[in-house]
């Protein structure tokens, strides 16, 4: 993919260019290249974020359909600004307007707007772009962010790519957009591995699967021999540690994606579960089951040597740690019923947390740190909400038959879960909701899909 | 829009998805093809010769079940235990998994160590009845393998079981 910055009249700086290629044979294989020019001033971020806040005004956006180059490019150039209008508004910080009330008709890509007539219908931000497939056969994509109030252009960026790349692309313009107008980093170019099942509800088929994050490009990692579950990202993004049946016991293994090679993690004399990666991707804390107790153990994937955290006569699993690597949240029935405690990394003073009415599980520490994220099953049904890592500020964002398992986008802003319905014919199927808890929406999977787990930013 | 990393992120999914699909087509493996016992009644009835696998289930009963979030054997259950025992020990060919689970009405890591501290339970039982605990196995299923589906109480009374597999019953 190629990618320039576009001007908007003011002095340009020196051009740097960073050329980086890939092997003919992966599925993107693109080159990169990279030109920026500087802006001459940024305008202040459009909105103001307060992740603690329970209710956020989402910015009205104008997002004009974008212009095809030529007549046969105009599908191609509505679904590129389709997608990006649908990454904006699922994050709830965004309103796209609704197109019949535009006043200007936007006929050229690089038309400076008149912005009289967008304050007119009340827009704060506009997007215009095109698309354009060129004689070379690669697609050139490209966008202009509009501020309309200061009347200024705010980001502009042109992509070269294949054609089939084009989500991608849409992808990366509405995170730019996102990251300019909130000023904190976007999610929408990210991905998510999760548990395809199909088959009767007693006879389960599930495979690990992975899809962009707005459920799109899904495609299967495992054939469904064996029974896989809760899969996690490693944090490059690179590998997959989760849980399969299939031997003798269940266990934890770890699958690069990159290679397709698959290990057993840890050397334990029975059923290991409950991975998931230390920040620095050097542990993987899990849960080892011995005599009817489950344990905490974090095993040092240089050294292979396992450290035991836990060691009562109760069930601890679900280790979570925290982005600074300092502490892990976790899920223990040591008190009679399941609750959430924090311990240091080490497994030193655990500290209960949660004492709201019921009990808790699946504990899953925000990737900002602030919050802990968990399932709370009561007799109400089955609650996904987030408190802070002392236990306070309890918040319950969405509740129902069957909540369970929620992950963090990449920026902390969202969480998508797995949500069940009742009787033979139910299952699951994934779905996000933003921290205010207003924005609730279907994830479309191929099939039924559980365990989902998002992949971190790409840096 | 005027850094970069945008992009470079992009650029290491590149390898990140064309590993995916490399991936796809090798990482396999033909394996027990996940409990396949697991829910496995057996349709036993009629003709159910001694020491057969039908014996054990219909004359014996292959299955004990919980309560709600409990792992404790019941007296109930002592008494379906205690002529397994009995059975297991008249025809010590048998090996048997004990496989544990629980209801649907829980969260997924938690089900799996719920359904594995209820086959421990079954399993020690089975020993403290002279069975030798090298004969028996455990696996939990967690809630993966629900014998029942409807969505009412009468179904998850059901799931929540620890069975009795015979393990070289067809030999």
């Amino acid at each position: 993919m190629t990618v320039h910055a576009l001007d908007n009249g003011a002095a340009a700086g020196p051009r740097r260019f960073t050329r980086m290629s890939f092997g003919a044979a992966l599925l993107f294989a693109a080159a990169f290249v990279v030109a920026t020019v500087p802006f001459t001033q940024r305008a202040e971020a459009l909105i103001e974020l307060d992740v603690t806040q329970g209710n956020v005004q989402p910015l009205p956006i104008a997002i004009p359909t974008f212009i095809g180059g030529t007549p046969a490019d105009a599908q191609l150039a509505a679904d590129v600004s389709g997608v990006i209008a649908a990454d904006l508004k699922r994050s709830g910080l965004f309103l796209p307007l609704d197109q019949a009330s535009f006043i200007e008709k936007i006929t050229n890509a690089n038309q400076t707007p008149n912005f009289q007539s967008w304050t007119v219908i009340k827009a704060q931000a506009l997007v215009t772009g095109g698309v354009t497939r060129q004689s070379d056969g690669r697609l050139r994509a490209e966008f202009r962010l509009w501020d309309i109030y200061a009347g200024q252009q705010m980001a502009g960026q042109q992509f070269y790519t294949t054609p089939e790349n084009w989500r991608r692309v849409a992808h990366i313009i509405a995170d730019a957009i996102y990251e300019r107008l909130t000023g904190e980093q976007g999610y929408f170019d990210s991905r998510v591995v999760y548990v395809d099942e199909s088959g009767p509800k007693d006879k389960r088929v599930k495979r690990l699967a992975i899809m962009d994050q707005d459920g799109f490009n899904s495609r299967y990692l495992t054939r469904g021999n064996d029974l896989v579950l809760t899969p996690r990202f490693s944090p490059a993004a690179q590998e997959v540690v989760y849980m399969s049946y299939g031997s003798d016991q269940p266990r934890v293994y770890l699958l690069n994606i990159e290679t397709g090679q698959r290990e057993l993690v840890g050397n334990f004399p029975g059923m290991t579960f409950a991975p998931r990666f230390s920040p620095d991707g050097q542990r993987i804390v899990m849960s080892f089951e011995d005599q009817g107790n489950a344990n905490i153990y974090a095993m040092d994937l240089r050294s292979r040597r396992t450290t035991r955290l836990t060691n009562s006569a109760s069930i601890d699993t679900s280790p979570s740690y925290a982005p600074d690597g300092s502490r892990i949240v976790f899920t223990s029935d040591r008190g009679g019923s399941q609750q959430l405690y924090v311990m240091g990394a080490d497994g030193a003073n655990p500290q209960r947390i949660s004492f709201g009415q019921g009990s808790y599980s699946t504990p899953v520490w925000s990737p900002r740190g602030d919050l802990i994220a968990f399932t709370r099953q009561s007799s109400g049904g089955f609650a996904i909400g987030v408190m802070k890592p002392d236990g306070s500020g309890e918040r319950i964002l969405t509740e129902g038959f069957h909540n369970e398992g929620p992950t963090w986008s990449p920026n902390g802003r969202v969480l998508m879960f797995f949500r069940d319905t009742p009787g033979a014919n139910g299952g699951p199927q994934l779905w996000s909701v933003d921290l205010t808890g207003y924005n609730e929406f279907k994830v479309p999977t191929p099939a039924f899909g559980s365990d989902p787990a998002w992949s971190p930013l790409i840096n | 829009m005027t850094n970069t990393h945008p992009i470079l992120r992009g650029a290491k999914f590149v390898v990140f998805l064309g590993a995916a699909l490399a991936l796809a087509a090798c990482a396999n493996k033909p394996g027990a093809g996940g409990a396949g016992g697991a829910g496995g009644f057996g349709s036993g009835v009629g003709s159910a010769s001694p020491g057969s696998a039908q014996d054990f289930v219909v004359n014996v009963g292959d299955r004990i079940f919980f309560t709600t979030d409990q792992t404790e054997i019941s007296n109930a259950n002592r008494a379906t235990l205690d002529k397994q025992a009995q059975w297991l020990q008249q025809y010590p060919r048998y090996q048997v998994t004990i496989e544990g689970h629980a209801d649907e009405r829980g969260t997924r890591e938690y089900n799996i160590a719920l359904g594995a501290r209820r086959a421990t339970n079954t399993k020690n039982y089975l020993a403290s009845r002279g069975i030798n605990p090298a004969r028996i196995r455990t696996i939990s299923y967690g809630k993966e393998r629900p014998v029942a589906v409807c969505n009412d109480i009468s179904c998850w009374s059901q799931n929540r079981r620890a069975v009795t597999v015979l393990n070289n019953a067809g030999s």
